[in-house]
């Protein structure tokens, strides 16, 4: 639960703005985005999500470098992505 | 020093490591904390220690939160698990921490049922779904993890659910470096901040450890190259006699923190008096806990706890490795009673705790260590 894992904003919800619906790695998950405040992000945009919560906006360079990063940690991102894969947030 | 070639930027963490030592003072010993368990992990994975000079020591800090949930917590928890019609959920990591009478995965087998969740949005899903059921969502983590704990919070009384509670364990970092500034153990020369954590409390809760102890602080990320460049930094500082907090992770720390995340914090939780850490012994003002507006989500006051105070076994020096003063391997139990699959102390269980990231990953480093101190 330490990682926090870069996700792609793939839609935000009409009825619900505080979700927001993001691949991780090819997992299609909702998190949500309420912690941004006023930095909300758009779908393209890519977060930094920490026990199913955007914690901030990065730029598409830093969340590929960080997911290179992490597939490269081994073990710690494979049970986080099967946690998320768990996660049922709404 | 190791030569850096398998680095994906080879080139640069070469210069910096040729910048790192160029910056030593000979003779000169230089320990820095990394206050993060992420950071630890790093480290290890990457044998970043063989690229930095003999004198540079990276000593681990106590920022791995489920390395200082302390045993009574668990036995605590355990207790709510076991009362009629609750259902107690937790992270993953926190699954095989052990208590007095074992962890989470001993009490299911004996007859609970602690569910493993990603995220306490699940675990309010869970309360919905389960109006029966009174369901627990023990809270552990850092300022990085509490927003998340009160935003739930903040949902479950908008929703006016009445079966959802948080059992809330949530620690602050600043004390506990406090601590170890304090304690007369360990002399530091700076410390890598945690990356993470500062997104939302930001850079400023540091200043005093630069200005009132006069040791730099530098904000890092957790790649091998963030490392290597706030060591960098850090050496830089005090080659130069200054003591300040510089942020090397820009592309994610802003310098004020994320106000929103406080502001929910701030809204549900209040700090508390004092908590105990797991080695650290009690803190003041180190933890959080609901505020009394939210008395009735608080797992705390609906259940009536033992939290009974309990003993670390005599052979964890679990305490001694969360303040840096023992490497991992120093312990008596390392990789022999304690391994990740019997985790005699917490630092062997999460992924970011000094043992267990030692255990996976440290075997070239503490053979060279051994070889160092052979007669
Ligand atoms: S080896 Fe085990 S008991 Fe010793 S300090 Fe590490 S976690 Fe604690």
């Amino acid at each position: 639960m330490c990682l926090a894992i870069p996700g792609e904003v793939v839609e935000i919800l009409d009825d619900r703005p505080d979700l927001a619906t993001v691949d991780v790695s090819g997992v299609r998950r909702r998190i949500n985005i309420g912690l941004l405040g006023d930095d909300r992000p758009e779908p393209g945009e890519w977060v930094l999500i920490h026990v199913g919560f955007a914690m901030s906006t990065i730029d598409e360079q830093e969340a590929r470098a960080t997911l290179e990063f992490l597939e490269n940690i081994g073990q710690s991102y494979a049970d986080e992505i099967a946690a998320l894969t768990e996660s049922r947030i709404d | 020093m190791r030569f850096v070639d398998e680095y994906r930027d080879a080139d640069k963490a070469r210069a910096l490591s040729a910048q790192i030592a160029a910056l030593c003072e000979p003779g000169r010993q230089y320990k820095f904390m990394e206050v993060c368990g992420g950071h630890t992990h790093t480290i290890y994975k990457h044998g970043l220690e063989d690229y930095l000079p003999e004198n540079i020591t990276l000593v681990h800090g106590p920022g791995c939160p489920v390395c200082v949930i302390p045993m009574g917590r668990i036995d605590d928890a355990i207790h709510i698990a076991r009362q009629p019609d609750v259902l107690m959920t937790s992270f993953g990591d926190m699954m095989r921490v052990p208590g007095s009478g074992g962890s989470f995965f001993d009490s299911n087998a004996e007859g609970t049922n602690i569910r493993m969740v990603y995220s306490p949005l699940d675990s309010l899903k869970l309360a919905r779904q389960n109006p029966d059921r009174h369901v627990v969502f023990m809270g552990i983590g850092f300022e990085t993890t509490a927003p998340s704990t009160a935003m739930t919070l903040l949902r479950a009384e908008q929703e006016g659910l009445e079966n959802f509670s948080v059992f809330c364990n949530h620690v602050t970092i600043i004390p506990a470096i406090k601590a170890i500034l304090d304690s007369p153990d360990l002399r530091l020369d700076g410390f890598l901040g945690p990356g993470h954590v500062s997104t939302v409390i930001g850079c400023r809760p540091y200043e005093f450890i630069a200005r009132d102890y006069g040791k730099p602080l530098v904000v890092s990320g957790f790649e091998p190259l963030d490392i290597l460049e706030s060591v960098y930094r850090l050496l830089r500082q005090l080659a130069e006699g200054r003591s300040e907090v510089e942020n090397q992770y820009t592309r994610v720390v802003p310098w004020q923190g994320n106000r929103t995340a406080l502001d929910v914090i701030g809204r549900t939780m209040r700090l508390r008096p004092y908590f105990e850490w797991r080695g650290l012994g009690f803190i003041s003002h180190s933890a959080l806990r609901l505020r009394d507006e939210y008395a009735r989500f608080d797992a705390e006051r609906i259940f009536e706890l033992p939290g009974l105070r309990v003993a670390d076994p005599k052979s964890c020096q679990c305490g001694e490795v969360l303040k840096g003063v023992l490497k991992p391997w120093e312990c008596k139990v390392f990789g022999t009673a304690c391994t990740p699959e019997t985790p005699i102390g917490t630092c062997m269980v999460s992924p970011e705790g000094a043992c267990a990231a030692y255990y996976n990953f440290g075997r070239f480093n503490r053979e060279r260590v051994k070889e160092a101190s052979a007669p």
